[in-house]
């Protein structure tokens, strides 16, 4: 069924693939998506039973901190883009510049994030406290909901940070430049999901109250 | 063309480039030597496991007290669940035998990204060392059941919490390996191998790559949340903070449910190669045997509630689920049917990997058509949570993917590792695991449909017979264990040399490969003109098809 040819075969571990490494990124995305998927089947569930619990406890949280947030992370999604763009264009300098710009942002939100979370905390309001078991199961869960999503959604943010950082170093030393950028892209791709997921995060929980 | 200086056209146990030693294996990046290491570290998980079925047969020999206390023995039904689930069959062909013959039989050097692979291979090994570890460390080993259910994983002071990190650091390692094979099925075929040329094997692990990707990431947040509810009492699961259990058990099956397909689909794949080769004929059916794989594959994350039949849902969807279920049924038997056909009228050659496969065959139709029993609303009550069910799924997992495992070893190992098992001891081990794997498993059938309640740890004394023969058959069963499996490690160090590429006589391209085969795999880029098996009888069709493609 099969013959060769004269060619020897390559060495696989040199073999370069943009278009296998994307379409390997798109498919670890979507588990990504999926295991978040699982955590808004979760919200969906229990706003359907809690309607009107979901939307009290929806009131307590401070809407400013998360406009605040949302801006900070959309501006970062255009930031990275930006430093692609300047990579793909040759021009490393502009290219490391935009992402320690997004780099700046992304601590920012963790900044912000962290003042949010303490100013609930002083209120008493954390899994398992007294304050939050004496209220209704409906507003249990939506605070349990509040710090697991928008827990795990901080610890995607701190990767983001982690992977851009990488890819930094990787620029300064040429591994990432004009030919060869499809990392960086990738990375890119996991930051627009950081951002998608908060967009979602925030109506939800912030919103619609 | 090698990179290095070292010659690459040596067989890859011999290859010295890079690293030595010990690290040239647990830090290399090839997929044939990742396989091995998968090969190893799952066969000691495996031991351990079977040790655990052995002792918790042992208690149940006689009622009441036999040798540990109930605590022990919750413990130990739930870790051999553990480890024979999460460690040996949903790891046990993809990993092993997917990652040595995936890039072989697409005619690649390697799968597409070699360093995600070993990443994979790590993160099992951590998993696994997890789960043991939580056996020892104090406060317990965890005794919920392989399915952590809620609220009495939330309880339970036992180490629940590394055995549900163990479970989720192995679903990464398993999400990794899925996501990898997809890439190399889709970037890395030779020449000429298109979709349709695919070896049945390979569409089998393709399916498979596909749930691992999509259903393995709910599994990972539902453990993870479990794991916050123990830490933090965030209350999403736990009836008393407001949560709902069942919510629960839907997010588990909604894995679990395609995990047993994950178990089962590549072990079908490997029958689809070995029936042909052994029945010296092209494969009956073969896009339907492909499609029925992605079938299987649709459908099976469709049914995930029939395992919650007695738990509470709307009669509307108690009976689509039991549809679907009856669904599934269909892809699977047009396999069952076209293995046989391919048979009929075959030039069979009867070799200890054919024993094993017919084996599968027999043995996953028991336990296929039980698992229609199941599927039926009415008798799904009366059976529910007996050992009906723990003879079903041991017959479909065991008889079927652990059999599926045996006949990949049987018809690979000598070109894995060029050297050649003794057939006669092999079919020896053969008839005593067939005979023992009856016996033990058998007897559950019948008490489970009296009435066993699974798991327990006592039973009543009309139970006892069933017991009895049942405990019997895991001795003569672990006997053809240890026959095999010696015999297969005998051949390492004095089996027959094999340097013959074709030992069989397949038609696929790990054939094609020097035995074993070279660092690369080839010697040189192979090309593919016809389908996997078109078998010598048929020359005047493979002419018809080398004249299409030329058209």
């Amino acid at each position: 069924m099969s013959s060769t040819t004269a060619t020897p075969i390559a060495d696989p571990h040199l073999h370069r693939d943009d278009e296998g490494s994307r379409l390997g990124m798109w498919l670890f995305l979507f588990t990504e998506l999926i295991l978040f998927g699982g955590m808004f089947l979760v919200f969906a569930v229990y706003k359907f039973i809690h309607y009107e619990e979901f939307h009290a406890a929806a009131r307590e949280l401070n809407s400013m901190f998360g406009a605040l947030n949302t801006i900070i992370l959309l501006t970062s999604s255009l930031t990275i883009v930006l430093s692609i763009v300047a990579i793909q264009k040759g021009q490393k300098l502009l290219s490391i510049f935009f992402q320690i710009i997004t780099i700046f942002f992304a601590l920012g939100f963790m900044v912000n994030k962290y003042f949010e979370w303490s100013a609930k905390f002083s209120h008493g309001i954390y899994p398992g406290s007294e304050t939050l078991l004496e209220k209704s199961s409906g507003e249990i869960l939506f605070f349990g909901l509040y710090y697991v999503m928008t827990g795990l959604h901080g610890l995607h943010v701190v990767i983001g940070v982690l992977l851009i950082g990488y890819m930094t170093y990787e620029t300064i030393k040429n591994k990432v430049n004009s030919d060869k950028y499809v990392r960086l892209e990738s990375a890119g791709l996991y930051w627009h999901l950081v951002d998608i997921i908060w967009i979602f995060l925030f109506p939800l929980f912030y919103l619609i109250a | 063309m090698a990179s290095s200086t070292a010659n690459v056209n040596v067989s890859f146990f011999d290859y010295q480039g890079g690293r030595k030693g010990i690290l040239g294996w647990i830090l290399s990046v090839d997929h044939k030597r990742i396989g091995i290491l998968y090969l190893i570290s799952m066969m000691i998980f495996f031991a351990v496991g079977v040790t655990f079925g052995f002792l918790m047969r042992l208690e149940l020999i006689a009622p009441d007290r036999t040798i540990m206390d109930p605590q022990t023995y919750n413990s130990i039904f739930t870790l051999h669940g553990v480890i024979m689930i999460f460690l040996f069959i949903i790891p046990g062909l993809p990993a092993v035998f997917g990652n040595f013959f995936l890039p072989i039989m697409i005619g690649a050097a390697d799968v597409a990204f070699p360093r995600l692979n070993l990443l994979s291979w790590w993160l099992f090994v951590i998993g696994g060392l997890l789960a043991i570890t939580s056996i020892i460390m104090p406060g317990g080993a965890p005794d919920t059941g392989w399915t952590f259910y809620i609220p009495y994983s939330v309880r339970t002071s036992t180490n629940v919490i590394p055995a549900l990190m163990a479970a989720f650091i192995l679903g990464f390692s398993s999400i990794l390996t899925g996501l990898n094979f997809v890439v190399t099925v889709h970037r890395l075929r030779a020449k000429g191998m298109t979709f349709f040329r695919l070896p049945l094997f390979i569409w089998a692990l393709y399916s498979t790559a596909w749930i691992q990707v999509l259903a393995t990431p709910i599994i990972g947040i539902t453990l993870l949340l479990v794991t916050f509810e123990r830490l933090f009492s965030v209350g999403i699961f736990d009836p008393s903070l407001g949560g709902d259990p069942v919510l629960y058990q839907h997010l588990f099956w909604i894995y679990s449910h395609p995990a047993v397909y994950i178990m089962i689909i590549p072990a079908m794949g490997v029958i689809s190669e070995v029936i042909p080769v052994f029945a010296r004929r092209t494969i009956f059916g073969y896009k339907f045997i492909a499609f029925s794989s992605v079938g299987i594959a649709l459908f099976g994350s469709l049914v995930w509630a029939h395992h919650m039949f007695t738990v509470g849902m709307s009669g509307v969807a108690m009976i689509v689920f039991s549809v679907l279920t009856f669904l599934v049924a269909i892809p699977s038997a047009v396999k069952v049917f076209n293995w046989v056909s391919t048979l009929y009228k075959g030039s069979i050659v009867v070799e200890p990997p054919l024993y094993y496969a017919l084996a599968f065959i027999f043995l996953f139709s028991i336990g296929g058509f039980t698992g229609l029993i199941q599927g039926a609303l009415s008798v799904n009550l009366h059976i529910h949570d007996t050992s009906f069910i723990v003879a079903h799924f041991h017959y479909v997992m065991f008889g079927g993917t652990g059999f599926g495992i045996f006949t990949a070893m049987h018809y690979w190992w000598p070109k894995m590792f060029g050297r050649m098992y003794n057939k006669k001891v092999s079919i020896v081990g053969f008839w005593t695991l067939f005979v023992g794997f009856n016996v033990l498993y058998f007897p559950m059938f019948v008490m489970g449909w009296l009435g066993m309640p699974r798991r327990y740890y006592d039973y009543l004394p009309e139970y006892h017979i069933y017991h009895l023969i049942s405990t019997i058959g895991s001795w003569i069963l672990i006997i053809g264990l240890l026959i095999m499996f010696i015999n297969l490690l005998k051949a390492l160090k004095s089996g027959e040399k094999v340097t013959k590429e074709n030992y069989w006589g397949g038609e696929t391209l790990e054939w094609k490969c020097p035995t074993p085969p070279y660092v690369f795999n080839f010697e040189f880029t192979p090309e593919v003109h016809a389908g996997p098996y078109e078998y010598k009888q048929n020359d005047e069709s493979e002419k018809k098809v080398e004249e299409e493609v030329v058209q």
